[in-house]
């Protein structure tokens, strides 16, 4: 007994030590770095708060959160209506069942900074030169270029990319939905619309809010879309917060500031996750 | 089951969304070999001849070779090592989550999910570079690292799903705990194995920020990273930039196009859990 108790710790030792050393060990610098003044090189002083209360003053951070927030938000949302609605297409009786999946799952095992870097060309070349070909001349700007618009170019690359897994979900899903509830419900006369919202979204509502959060993290932590499309410009429009951690951290000198805003950023995304499993461990009460 | 009659509306619907999906794929193809002086003409069209010698000025630029052996051999790594070390921590947890170190271990782990990578990415790249793991070796620790969380939360699920009535009558042969994981519970997990295995290189393959921030060498450069790295060399050529994309692509997308009912089927097991 004895014996076996010490091969079980033995067996954690290998996973404690890498994570400790390289995550909960930066996790702690980090934090203690948002306290000083450090440029991320020579000398330091602690400087308390002030970091923190800096980064509430500072127009490029506000901007930065505007922008990932706004970006976030929207994606998550188209993420989730077309993936369920390529999930609840490839799950019906269809031809090609198998090809089609395939197919939509193709964008999630390519590199998104690649895939970025051609739709930055679709968007500043190839779109452009459509409109012209076709007489809109409305949509022959580029709109990575312009400041207001430039953040849906980032949306529309992040969902064709994204939908991809989600789908792969939701497909899960629904292939837990018993075939025979189907059929009782059709004889019953319910129409389709009314067969999903009652009898096929109740039972992948656990997939859907699986899906929300995950979406909704990955897309709160962007970097490589906005690295591939634009940036973080013109000027700062797309600028996101991982973005701004990294050049303000490497290139600004601002390595203890960054990091105030990292750990605000962190609690940030704390007091969305608590947020989010509380509903999901409503849902888990329920079943 | 009855054989329901095939609903041609959504499968055409579904056939037109394809389009979406490929046309990037089609327009990097096109592009990746055409000439420059074909840029002119409208992009849609199709190359007057294929330029295959945009795909050997690609790699002799990009120094494709050696980007494609870091990538891999990061990947592979990875992908053995992460399977091994988070599989065995998720069977000591899984068994003991009644112990109190084993309870706290566990919530060590899922909770650093919550924890974004910029927070800790400042003191890293000062940390490996005093270590001297800016490096490959320092990648391929620190993927392990960050699919840590995620693992133990559906390895933990899964082993404990394992009857231990299994375990116990290899208890009563005398077998000691390490074999009994070797012999009884890796082979269980295989499923686990394989659905781990196949998102964490999916994951160190296209990974671009960890490299990015940590590699100081430019000739451990990984294929994304490679991609970034000669995007001012490309600007005045996207021939040659489209034919390097697609090279950096291909390999992840034959294995793809040869395993896909298995990507699939795995990451769908994944999800169900």
């Amino acid at each position: 007994m004895q014996s076996k108790q010490r091969a079980f710790l033995f067996m954690t030792i290998p996973a404690v030590l890498l994570f400790f050393l390289f995550h909960t060990y930066p996790l702690l610098q980090g934090v203690f770095y948002s306290f000083t003044n450090w440029r991320g090189y020579g000398d330091w002083n602690f400087v308390g708060f002030s970091n923190y209360f800096n980064v509430f003053k500072d127009m490029r951070a506000w901007s930065a959160y505007g922008f990932t927030f706004q970006f976030a938000i929207v994606s998550t949302i188209l993420v989730n209506i077309f993936s369920l609605l390529v999930a609840l297409g490839l799950n019906s009786n269809i031809k090609f069942q198998k090809s089609l999946r395939a197919i939509y799952f193709l964008p999630n095992i390519l590199s998104i900074l690649i895939v970025g870097f051609i739709f930055q060309f679709i968007f500043t070349l190839f779109l452009p030169q459509l409109a012209e070909l076709i007489g809109v001349t409305a949509l022959s700007t580029n709109i990575l270029g312009s400041p207001d618009h430039a953040w849906i170019g980032v949306v529309i690359m992040a969902v064709w990319q994204a939908v991809a897994f989600n789908t792969i979900l939701y497909l899960a899903g629904l292939q837990t939905v018993p075939a025979d509830v189907y059929e009782a419900a059709s004889i019953d006369g319910a129409n389709p619309w009314k067969r999903f919202w009652k009898i096929t979204f109740p039972i992948i509502a656990p997939f859907f809010t699986i899906n929300m959060v995950l979406a909704l993290k990955s897309f709160l932590m962007v970097f490589d879309h906005i690295i591939a499309l634009t940036g973080g410009g013109p000027g700062y429009s797309t600028e996101s917060i991982s973005v701004l951690i990294y050049s303000g951290g490497f290139e600004g000198g601002q390595f203890g500031y960054q990091s105030a805003n990292a750990v605000i950023y962190f609690i940030v995304i704390v007091a969305l996750s608590v947020f989010q499993l509380r509903i999901l461990q409503k849902r888990e009460v329920q079943q | 089951m009855k054989k329901k009659k095939t609903n041609w509306l959504i499968t055409s619907l579904l056939l037109i969304g394809t389009l979406l999906i490929l046309f990037p794929l089609y327009l990097t193809i096109n592009i990746a070999l055409k000439t420059p002086q074909e840029m002119g003409e409208p992009l849609l069209s199709l190359p007057n001849e294929w330029r295959f010698q945009n795909f050997l000025d690609a790699i002799e630029l990009t120094n494709f070779y050696s980007a494609f052996l870091n990538s891999f051999i990061v990947t592979f790594c990875v992908v053995v090592l992460t399977v091994l070390t988070n599989s065995l921590v998720s069977y000591a947890i899984a068994r003991n989550m009644h112990k109190g170190f084993y309870k706290a271990l566990f919530y060590y782990f899922v909770s650093a999910m919550f924890v974004p990578f910029p927070i800790i990415m400042l003191p890293l790249v000062r940390q490996t570079a005093v270590w001297n793991m800016d490096n490959l070796v320092g990648l391929i620790f620190l993927y392990i690292v960050f699919q840590l969380s995620f693992n133990v939360f559906i390895y933990v699920g899964y082993i404990k799903s394992i009857p231990i009535e299994l375990e116990e009558a290899a208890v009563m042969d005398g077998a000691s705990s390490w074999k009994i994981f070797w012999k009884v519970i890796f082979p269980l997990l295989s499923p686990m194995n394989a659905t781990v295995a196949i998102l964490t290189a999916l994951y160190a393959w296209n990974d671009f920020l960890l490299p990015l921030v940590i590699l100081t060498d430019p000739s451990d450069a990984t294929l994304p990273l490679t991609q970034y790295i000669f995007q001012s060399e490309f600007s005045t050529n996207y021939n040659l930039a489209f034919a390097s994309y697609l090279l950096a692509m291909l390999p992840m997308i034959i294995v793809y196009i040869v395993a896909q009912r298995w990507i699939i089927g795995n990451v769908t097991r994944g999800a169900v859990k």
